[in-house]
């Protein structure tokens, strides 16, 4: 059986203070919710930083190689053809016209790749239940969840410790 | 917490609170729809009505029904084309490009001017699409395999670089704008207390909770599109540019096309966020969130970009007249002293001499003088394209095949029915969607909210 305390604040700073308390005092924060981003709150609670950016780049290089081969495949090796004077005999030679359809198409595979990686890695998908302890968290409250199987203190300790910052409400729950 | 200087105009008027913010756009969502907006709604959706007759009779007659003759190919087709592509790109200007120069006005005003963005596109295509007759055989701009009975397509043609550039366009900005969509439908989802209501904004924000990690990977996603979405923007008008450009028609076959174009696109565009926000923010009381120094923002830039525009303008005439080809200085002799001369000073007087105005602060800080200007500068926007298209194609090299372009009634009817479109499209956002970014307006709240600044001060 462990505890699970939902910490409510009024206010971001208010909630970036009490975490820095609370996690200098030895305290683990397993989440927060938050409305709009707290900026700051991460090393606090130890979130690294995403690794999102670098494969938003493997996506552009997929799309590039995909791009550039396809039109080397349609415009060169499968039906070169001589359009206006200007044959297509070589990739090298009609690599300048292809640059658009090249910075298009990466473009086009890094903004989808990596917002499908969002989506996937966040558990963020149509149709999935909300699960932010209370609707307020996405209006104007700050909700700090820290659970007693991920701490060496125990629930009177912590129950303490969360009571002396400068809290809203505080809810307590039960769970497996 | 970032700080902002005391002499700096607040962004956020009013003593306002996360709460109020939230109230203030999700109110009018769960409210019932206000009388002016049925109104509106209802004359929109009659244009947009006519116009899909309109499109409906010219796909069933065939491209005869517009005005196009065998020397004027392209016309009302293409410049509206232009022209809505154009007004798309102050979305993602505002979106993007500001965002990568930490511009915190952006805030106010991206939500709307994204949906802008999409909605513009959406009319765009329409042209590229319609314009080809039949257009059920329209999936021939991919590219195919030669067992359909046809090449592969062009990779040298801009055309082709079309289809790739405004496909990745529309793509792209909508799912940047979706993006930032979530977490506030999820506000709305909470607040919603109508049960129908309440799941559909449950699907919509697809389960966001506000998780600390998921703030952190939403924070890279916006910073990485609004990075490759900038020179997205700058490409797709440089491509449609070149349209025109890569052709050896006078007037068309042009190097300075793509960067006159692209500020072009981008002083339409704004002049048409100003024109729709002015009507919005009275409409649905958001005076406290864009106010006359947002407007003013956007009228320098107005400025600047309508600068650039007229400089390209005088270039042009110039070049004609320094490059001593007798077919281009005779291409624009005739632009502007031909028989669609008064489109040609038309064009000039509402995209060169009216953005000057704004260097007057009485003007630039007006609503009433920013929105006739907005409205001045999106008809000599259009002009612009038309004179661009019409002028050049009606008199070429050969006297003999010169003739003139008269638009029709279903030319006049599509281009109002994509006005009719767009509205009734804007309309439905204003009314079912956050209007404003709520979750980037609650960030700087405390730095630039008026009652926390006045509160920093003491």
């Amino acid at each position: 059986m462990k505890k699970v305390f939902h910490v409510m604040y009024d206010d971001d700073e208010k909630l970036l203070v009490a975490a820095r308390e609370l996690v200098g005092k030895g305290i683990h924060v397993n989440e927060v919710f938050s409305p709009f981003p707290i900026h700051g709150i991460d090393p606090v609670i130890g979130i690294k930083r995403t690794r999102l950016a670098i494969t938003s780049f493997m996506y552009a290089m997929t799309g590039l190689t995909i791009a550039v081969s396809f039109m080397w495949y349609t415009m060169i090796s499968d039906w070169p053809m001589n359009i206006g004077g200007k044959p297509s005999f070589s990739l090298l030679e009609n690599l300048p016209a292809f640059i658009p359809v090249t910075f298009e198409f990466s473009v086009l595979c890094a903004a989808h790749g990596m917002v499908i990686t969002y989506l996937l890695r966040n558990g963020t998908l149509p149709g999935m239940p909300a699960t932010n302890p209370d609707p307020r968290t996405t209006d104007n409250m700050f909700v700090m969840e820290i659970t007693t199987d991920s701490n060496s203190l125990s629930a009177e300790e912590l129950e303490t410790a969360i009571k002396n910052t400068a809290l809203f409400e505080l809810s307590i729950k039960e769970s497996k | 917490m970032q700080r902002e200087s005391a002499i700096r105009e607040p962004l956020i008027l009013g003593h306002k609170t996360y709460k109020d913010i939230t109230d203030d756009v999700v109110g009018p969502i769960m409210g019932p729809a206000p009388l002016g907006w049925k109104i509106m709604i209802t004359i929109s959706s009659i244009i947009a009505i006519y116009g899909i007759v309109s499109i409906l009779y010219l796909l069933g007659t065939g491209v005869g029904v517009w005005g196009l003759n065998k020397t004027v190919g392209w016309a009302w087709d293409i410049t509206n084309f232009v022209w809505w592509v154009g007004i798309g790109h102050a979305g993602t200007l505002i979106s993007a490009v500001l965002l990568l120069f930490r511009q915190k006005w952006r805030m106010a005003i991206n939500r709307s001017a994204e949906a802008m963005t999409i909605f513009a596109v959406i009319m765009a295509a329409v042209f590229p699409g319609i314009h080809m007759g039949r257009i059920w055989l329209a999936y021939y701009v991919f590219p195919l395999p030669n067992q359909f009975g046809s090449l592969w397509v062009n990779f040298n043609s801009p055309l082709l670089w079309d289809v790739f550039a405004i496909s990745t366009y529309f793509s792209v900005s909508l799912v940047f704008w979706y993006v930032g969509l979530i977490p506030d439908f999820a506000t709305i989802r909470d607040r919603m207390v109508k049960p129908l209501p309440k799941k559909i904004y449950g699907i919509l924000s697809f389960g966001w909770s506000g998780r600390a990690k998921h703030w952190n990977r939403f924070e890279e996603l916006s910073l990485v599109l609004a990075g490759i979405a900038t020179p997205l923007v700058f490409s797709v008008h440089s491509i449609v540019s070149m349209d025109f450009a890569t052709s050896v028609i006078p007037g068309w076959h042009t190097t300075i096309f793509p960067p006159y174009f692209v500020s072009g696109a981008v002083f339409s565009g704004f002049a048409m966020v100003q024109t729709l926000l002015l009507v919005m923010r009275k409409a649905y009381k958001l005076e406290s969130y864009i106010h006359i120094k947002h407007v003013e923002y956007m009228n320098i830039v107005i400025i600047v970009t309508g600068s650039i525009v007229g400089v390209a303008y005088l270039t042009e005439l110039f070049i004609s007249w320094y490059s001593g080809v007798e077919y281009e200085s005779y291409a624009f002799i005739n632009r502007f002293s031909g028989p669609y001369s008064i489109a040609y000073w038309t064009m000039m007087t509402c995209n060169v001499i009216s953005p000057q105005l704004f260097w007057i602060k009485k003007i630039r800080r007006s609503f009433i003088a920013t929105f006739i200007l907005s409205i001045v500068v999106n008809i000599g926007m259009w002009f612009e394209r038309y004179v661009i298209i019409v002028t050049s194609l009606h008199r070429d090299y050969l006297p003999s095949s010169w003739g003139e372009f008269i638009p029709t009634a279903t030319d006049v009817g599509i281009f109002l029915g994509t006005l009719g479109i767009f509205l009734t499209l804007f309309l439905a956002f204003t009314r079912f969607f956050p209007v404003l970014a709520l979750n980037e307006l609650k960030t700087i709240l405390k730095s630039s909210g008026e009652s926390y600044r006045n509160k920093q001060v003491k």
